[in-house]
């Protein structure tokens, strides 16, 4: 049996070989790249990763380099994956792919915890649970175990956007109202306040996870007013 | 009024049918309509037999029902602003100042959530529904006075889109949206929400200040703080204590809860099951109070079962927002169940956590959550005991 698959396998190379070779931004792989970002974002439509879109979205700051650590992990995870994906039996994949992401993680942290001390202390336990961010595990188990190194890696690009952006956009409504910040720069005057005799006042409740998710939520609304075609029937 | 109807129905109502020029906005004028004049469609199918009250009569009622506290908040947040920047002041006065801090606050909670409500139902071509009737009055009696007056819209506004609009408006909310206002504007403005300084206004009148020795913490505040109050019982009964402008007087309460009972309008068997909870968790604390941690717990603990139903908007709450047909259970036996447990929380949230001295908030949106539960087990033991009853007649 094994030979029978082995021998379908090589003729299927063979026959992917015999193809005319495809460009490397092909309309495909395009597709691939801003998919996520709106049709199938994985935050908004595919509603995972929300864990950690609720917990580090307070401030901008994190966000960005929690986005970057995702981007780095999600490629590099994706293209490793991929390459090994003839090789990994298919009974100890999952295990496979987590060793993957954890040493990628572990790097991560490293990397972090020695350029960028503050936002290490304040992201704590997220950036160790990048490794079970569900957009990562889905990505290879769903992707990269069946595709090529190329694809793998547009694809992986293209989620960790999609997962980006979003968190941006929360983290810049829950900053801005919350902490009346941008990236920790003062955007609200503070003559505005009620303590200096304004009539302005932080929104409290933004800071909270709760606020969050009601911001996510709002964005999905907004998402499906535009793009009907994602709502069910 | 014949002539207006004949009038309205002659010249304004060609101008918003379908295929004239102002179609689009025919909810709003239908719901304007409707709000003057009893609608004069019938059934057109097999008789029902059906109240001839509508949903735009019972929410009147309601209102009707609320203008003893909304004239009694008046009063005494004119009553407690003359007296803490110590002036003396005619009943009249007293009752003029409180109007014009209260009416703006009433004003803006009716024009944001009702703009809110007209805006969405022209959007979805939906006809106005009557739902924040009630709500728009009973926000601005749970906030504070001093509370400012854009901090109240945006509730109104977080309340009305968040609360209700997204789960499909008029009885489709899961939660009462006066007190989602009032959560909103607790956790976001915490500060103008609780302690000390908000709950009575010393800034009206131009030049004075507070008298030396003013307290503005309410009754619960200071239980909570202190452990002993300068306000008794009575005074809290009567509702001549700080506290959100209609919650304080549990006289004006009671007859609103009357015209509401006799109307059958709110259900007395939630009102009862809720007192009955309060007593039941009072009489708890006042048995366990020697074991409390600390002195002020202790005496907190301490305070009379009967005076903790009077005291902050624990009759306010369970009168006009736990019985909310919406939000609340719909079984006759998990109405019982939902407000004995609302009155249990409630004490026992201001109790125990004194960041939260008003506990009957937290309670009735946590039972809210908690309402669709209760009633699918109460139905699924009364399918039960059927299919026993059935399992019984078929054996015999």
């Amino acid at each position: 049996m094994a030979d029978v698959l082995e021998k379908k396998e090589e003729a299927n190379e063979l026959l992917i070989d015999r193809q005319p070779k495809e460009p490397l931004l092909s309309k495909k792989n395009r597709k691939l790249l801003n998919d996520p970002l709106n049709d199938n974002n994985p935050i908004t439509v595919q509603v995972l990763g929300i864990c950690s879109a609720l917990a580090i979205t307070v401030k901008l700051y994190p966000a960005l380099v929690m986005s970057i650590s995702v981007l780095f992990v999600m490629a590099a995870g994706n293209v490793i994956v991929s390459l090994m994906r003839n090789f990994i039996p298919n009974r100890i994949r999952i295990i496979v792919q987590l060793v993957v992401v954890a040493s990628l993680v572990a790097l991560v942290d490293q990397v972090l915890k020695a350029f960028v001390y503050d936002v290490s202390k304040e992201l704590s336990v997220f950036v160790g649970l990048i490794i079970t961010n569900c957009i990562i595990m889905g990505r290879l188990e769903a992707f990269a175990l069946g595709n090529t190194v190329w694809k793998s890696f547009l694809d992986g690009i293209g989620n960790a956007f999609g997962y980006a952006w979003i968190l941006l956009a929360v983290a810049f409504f829950r900053e801005l109202l919350g902490s009346g910040t941008l990236f920790g720069f003062q955007v609200i005057p503070d003559a505005w306040y009620l303590a200096n005799g304004g009539f302005y006042s932080n929104n409290g409740f933004m800071l909270l996870p709760p606020m969050a998710l009601i911001t996510v939520g709002i964005i999905i609304w907004v998402q499906r007013a535009r793009n009907t075609k994602l709502i069910e029937e | 009024m014949k002539a207006l109807h004949q009038f309205i129905d002659n010249n304004v109502h060609p101008l918003f049918k379908e295929g004239s020029k102002l179609e689009k906005y025919w909810p709003v004028y239908d719901g304007f309509y409707t709000f003057l004049f009893t609608p004069g469609h019938t059934a057109d199918g097999k008789a029902h037999i059906r109240d001839g009250v509508d949903l735009k009569r019972t929410m009147n009622t309601v209102i009707t029902a609320l203008i003893p506290t909304l004239l009694f908040g008046m009063w005494n947040v004119g009553y407690h602003h003359f007296n803490a920047i110590g002036i003396g002041a005619t009943f009249f006065e007293q009752f003029l100042f409180g109007a014009i801090k209260v009416i703006p606050m009433v004003v803006v909670s009716y024009a944001v959530g009702l703009g809110i409500e007209f805006l969405f139902c022209v959007i979805k071509g939906h006809q106005i529904e009557e739902g924040y009737l009630v709500s728009g009055m009973l926000i601005p009696l749970i906030m504070p006075v001093d509370l400012p007056l854009w901090m109240l819209a945006l509730s109104v506004a977080f309340a009305v889109i968040i609360g209700k609009e997204v789960f499909g408006g008029t009885g489709m909310n899961i939660f009462n949206p006066a007190l989602l206002a009032r959560a909103f504007a607790f956790f976001a403005y915490p500060t103008y929400m609780s302690g000390d300084k908000v709950w009575i206004n010393t800034t009206g009148t131009e030049g004075m200040m507070a008298v030396d020795g003013f307290s503005g913490a309410t009754a619960l505040g200071e239980y909570a703080t202190t452990g002993v109050s300068q306000y008794s019982a009575l005074d809290a009964f009567i509702g001549i204590i700080p506290g959100s402008v209609g919650e304080t007087s549990v006289i004006a309460i009671m007859l609103g809860a009357g015209l509401l009972l006799f109307t059958g309008i709110a259900s007395w068997r939630i009102m009862l099951s809720a007192v009955v909870g309060g007593v039941m968790m009072g009489l708890i604390f006042n048995a366990v109070a020697p074991f409390a941690l600390s002195a002020e717990q202790q005496a907190f603990m301490a305070v009379p079962f009967w005076q903790q139903l009077v005291m902050g908007g624990f009759a306010f709450g369970i009168v006009y927002m736990a019985t909310d047909p919406v939000s609340g259970s719909q079984t006759d036996t998990g109405k019982y169940v939902y407000g004995f447990l609302i009155g249990f929380l409630s004490i026992m949230i201001r109790v125990f956590n004194p960041a939260y001295p008003e506990g009957v908030m937290l309670a009735i949106l946590f039972m809210n959550t908690m309402a669709p539960l209760v009633d699918h087990y109460v139905i699924q033991a009364n399918i039960k005991k059927r299919e026993q009853r059935l399992a019984f007649k078929t054996a015999v």
